[in-house]
């Protein structure tokens, strides 16, 4: 995956939390992942499709996300409470649609976020697409951004020469 | 002052909603997508709008496209996360009068609110 995908998503995040949330994130150094198991309790989901497709995963301790959503919604909202995948979906939203803008020259569509709560939950992604794992560190608690997508048009524009000469 | 609030997000509508009041407007009605819109504006009447542009059932652009073809002049003000500057223009061309980029402060939207009707009160 091309890095400035993940830059994109960092300064993403940054952005979402310091405007939203007036939360600074500390960004760690992203790692490959392995398996489908999502690391933390709660997970807010969205796909891309078009030029650049797969999905973005926001994943949360339970802690953390309910002290995020406090200061998302201005008041004590529980992980069992309908308003919470709400505040979990509309900060997946953001964050996907503020780094997917920093695509350049892709057009690109996201998806309604979806939001699992529930301990050891997995999250199916495309097949042969790495996922990058892009932990955050906030004053409210960790946060780890799943990135796996992919470059359709650069796959597409590196496999024509190929085939041409075949 | 009549507004209508479009977006999926009731957190979003709860926070678009506290800037409005804010500014004093409490005449507030909310809808979750664009048909839930299309279903309250005969009733509602709304002087202005706010609407996002990802929504299901139907998105935020087919609303305004739709919404347009009998509302020439009130004004909508579309809040989303699409940043591009083609789904700007997009937006532009199919009946939006101002663009917010979620996320957003409470300030850079109360401005845009102000402006959006200060401009439509002058045309």
């Amino acid at each position: 995956m091309d890095p400035k995908y993940i830059s994109a998503f960092i300064k993403s995040i940054s952005n979402v939390f310091s405007t939203m949330l007036q939360l600074p994130v500390e960004v760690g150094e992203p790692t490959i992942k392995k398996g489908d198991e999502t690391p933390f309790d709660v997970s807010g989901i969205i796909g891309m499709s078009g030029e650049v497709v797969g999905s973005v995963v926001l994943s949360f301790p339970g802690d953390a996300a309910e002290r995020i959503v406090a200061i998302f919604t201005g008041e004590q909202v529980g992980v069992d409470s309908e308003d919470f995948p709400d505040a979990i979906g509309e900060l997946v939203n953001m964050v996907a649609g503020g780094a997917k803008g920093m695509f350049e020259g892709r057009e690109v569509s996201i998806s309604c976020p979806s939001v699992v709560v529930g301990k050891n939950h997995s999250v199916s992604r495309l097949k042969d697409v790495p996922c990058v794992l892009i932990p955050c560190s906030t004053d409210c608690g960790e946060v780890v951004i799943e990135v796996a997508i992919q470059d359709r048009k650069a796959n597409e524009a590196s496999a024509a020469p190929a085939q041409a000469s075949a | 002052m009549k507004i209508l609030l479009v977006d999926d997000s009731k957190t979003m509508r709860n926070i678009q909603k506290s800037v409005l009041t804010q500014l004093g407007y409490t005449e507030i009605e909310e809808a979750c997508d664009g048909q839930d819109a299309l279903s309250k504006i005969g009733a509602f009447q709304p002087e202005l709008l706010l609407v996002d542009w990802n929504m299901p059932n139907m998105d935020g652009l087919t609303f305004v496209k739709t919404y347009r073809q009998t509302h020439k002049s009130t004004p909508i003000i579309m809040v989303t996360t699409e940043t591009e500057r083609s789904r700007v223009v997009e937006a532009i061309k199919a009946g939006v009068n101002n663009y917010v980029v979620k996320p957003f402060t409470p300030d850079l939207l109360s401005q845009r609110i102000n402006e959006t009707l200060e401009k439509a009160a002058a045309a």
